[in-house]
């Protein structure tokens, strides 16, 4: 993948290849819209469903409710023990920490890949690649037992401080290849002015990064608030839960009896992530087609 | 991934522009100190928490380990038992590559045939392109599992639209043939990541190309298969491996929909959950290093295999 991608990606579709009979281009929206309908039909219904009336869930296979009703809101928010509000501010505070993390530590390491000489440079950059590669079962075991013995279980410190020590090599990988695109120009002048290392970092590459810096900080956003694992590993106290955690604790505890606060909390716990998409579209789907996410 | 190769050897020459005032050694002693003090962090991270881990995962899976008393060695215990009297690790064995084998091919050939149908043109493809990727970015999360669990229960969405055509369904989700299925839609659901790269990898190809092949009078689906397929192999090798490894790490969906324990019947049982299990509901930690360090396996093994296999049929230019 290539920069030439990132700039056709966005660029307007060629107009000289394929042009059809309107007929055609009817059929090819009729179908596309039919999928698009299919692909968010169900997640149409659970918002839907979440503000129906209870008796109305399960009988309905319509998108629009009878009448509008946030009951189920305020049941599922209180729905356990501890609120819904404690699970969401415990995963805004870790999700804001993983992001502050990975973008220092991230962006630190990818200005000493990209920028400077030092001896070994090229053998840490292998290692770098070789741990995005490796699968994180092999560590799971090892680290958990770590944290435990640091008795940092049941706190966020698992999930947080490893994002300080940059161990979202893919995010460094991402910066890298975004920081060999500045001109080396600017370095150059920075350093004849006498500047560091340091303040080039501060002055020019970071300012001059934005982009790169903001898709770093929305992928760790939405990757750390949708994570289900690492929290249902390190946090066992109810009152430390994320609100993945508070789900599945729902859906395990309530599963027949209480779908529509089931649904209302589950739109809740998508609306951080639909807000991204709505507003920062074009940064993530840039940065997929650069670099191949997968997700 | 060639180009990261080449940016490894393209970013050596910062040093250079030095003040010439300070000298060469002084220039070069500054730029290793400040190399390792950039590196800093990554550096700690690297050996405490990936090396080291790593190299006492390999040894935790020599012993038998219950986080209480320390570990003791067994020899090669745990991977004998794994291979000869394991019928659970069979059987997550066997869901994991059917789930590899049906979900992966799937999602590939909807993102392939939508990313075509968007490239040819199609006026507003941001909107649908968006809407398609939507599902993508939303679907890793428990409340889309959760959602899923709802679908395909037994007086679940799609049953309740089944039976406005006379159909009734089974319970998807609790039947043992069936719980799978419901998985793998959940991912092909979710093709939006690929199909993104796949528009990307279309709009590499040069529209002359096609241009000359119409006027050989090429029909459309022999450009699709002469021109678009080979020069598309590249992307769809990337993908096809990306999208593999991710399979073979599912958890989170198999984890909700059937509760943690991965039935009806093993069903649902991703070599992931099985390796949760025995880790943080037996406390096999040695057991369960075993199992990841056999996953590690698998993963290389089957990534070394595409590679040897991709230049049989993955066109590269030359």
């Amino acid at each position: 993948m290539t920069d030439a991608t990132m700039s056709s990606i966005t660029a307007p579709p060629p107009s000289t290849v394929n042009r059809r009979s309107p007929l055609g281009s009817v059929l090819i929206h009729a179908a596309l819209i039919a999928a698009s309908f299919a692909m968010l039909y169900p997640l149409l219904w659970m918002v839907s469903a979440s503000v129906r009336p209870e008796d109305e869930i399960f009988s309905s296979t319509t998108l629009w409710p009878s009448s509008v009703d946030f009951a189920s809101y305020v049941r599922g928010w209180f729905g356990l023990d501890v609120s819904f509000g404690r699970f969401t501010w415990n995963s805004v505070v870790i999700a804001v920490l993983t992001v502050v993390g990975n973008v220092i530590a991230c962006s630190l390491a990818a200005y000493a890949f990209a920028r400077l000489r030092f001896a070994g440079r090229n053998f840490w950059f292998a290692m770098m690649l070789g741990t995005m590669m490796i699968p994180y079962h092999v560590t799971l075991i090892p680290q958990y037992v770590l944290f435990l013995d640091l008795g940092w279980v049941n706190t966020i410190l698992p999930l947080v401080v490893p994002k300080f020590l940059a161990s979202d090599a893919f995010f460094i990988f991402l910066m890298v290849q975004f920081f060999r695109g500045i001109p080396r120009e600017l370095d150059e002048a920075a350093m004849m002015d006498g500047c560091g290392p340091w303040r080039i970092y501060w002055k020019i590459m970071l300012p001059l990064s934005l982009p790169v810096l903001a898709t770093a900080a929305i992928f760790s956003f939405i990757w750390t608030w949708d994570d289900f694992f690492g929290p249902l590993i390190y946090l066992n106290d109810m009152n430390t839960y994320t609100i993945q955690l508070g789900l599945r604790t729902f859906v395990d505890s309530s599963s027949t009896s209480d779908w529509g606060g089931l649904f209302a909390m589950s739109t809740l716990s998508l609306v951080p992530v639909f807000f991204f998409f709505l507003f920062f579209q074009r940064l993530l789907i840039e940065g997929i087609a650069t670099t191949g996410m997968k997700r | 991934m060639a180009a990261v190769q080449d940016s490894a050897i393209a970013v050596g020459r910062g040093a250079k522009a030095r003040p010439a005032a300070q000298g060469r050694f002084a220039a070069l002693w500054t730029n290793h100190g400040a190399g390792y003090m950039f590196l800093l962090p990554w550096l700690v991270g690297f050996f405490g928490l990936t090396l080291g881990p790593a190299v006492a995962s390999l040894y935790l899976s020599f012993t038998s380990f219950d986080l209480i008393r320390s570990p003791e060695w067994v020899g090669t215990a745990n991977y004998v038992r794994i291979a000869t009297a394991d019928p659970k690790f069979a059987a997550s064995l066997k869901v994991t590559f059917l789930y590899v084998a049906l979900s992966v091919p799937f999602k590939l050939a909807f993102a392939l045939f939508v990313a075509i149908l968007l490239d040819r043109g199609v006026k507003g493809l941001t909107a649908y392109r968006a809407i398609f990727y939507l599902p993508s970015l939303l679907g890793g999360s428990v409340a889309i599992a959760v959602l899923w669990r709802q679908l395909f229960a037994g007086d679940g969405l799609i049953n309740s639209l089944l039976a406005q055509f006379g159909i009734e369904g089974p319970s998807w989700i609790s039947h043992p043939d069936y719980s799978i299925w419901t998985l793998v839609v959940l991912s092909v659901w979710q093709f939006g990541s690929p199909m993104i790269i796949f528009l990307a990898g279309l709009r590499q190809i040069p529209t002359d190309m096609y241009e000359a092949a119409s006027l050989d009078g090429a029909s459309k689906f022999r450009q699709f298969y002469k021109i678009t397929l080979p020069l598309l192999t590249p992307v769809i090798f990337f993908n096809a491996v990306v999208q593999t490894i991710e399979a073979f790490k599912a958890f989170t969906p198999a984890f909700i929909i059937s509760g943690g324990t991965g039935g009806p019947i093993n069903s649902t049982l991703f070599y992931t959950l099985y390796l949760y299990q025995e880790a943080f509901g037996n406390f096999r930690m040695g057991y369960a290093s075993a199992l990841a360090w056999i996953l590690v396996l698998i993963i290389g093994l089957f990534t070394a295999f595409s590679f040897l296999t991709s230049r049989y049929w993955v066109h590269y230019d030359d």
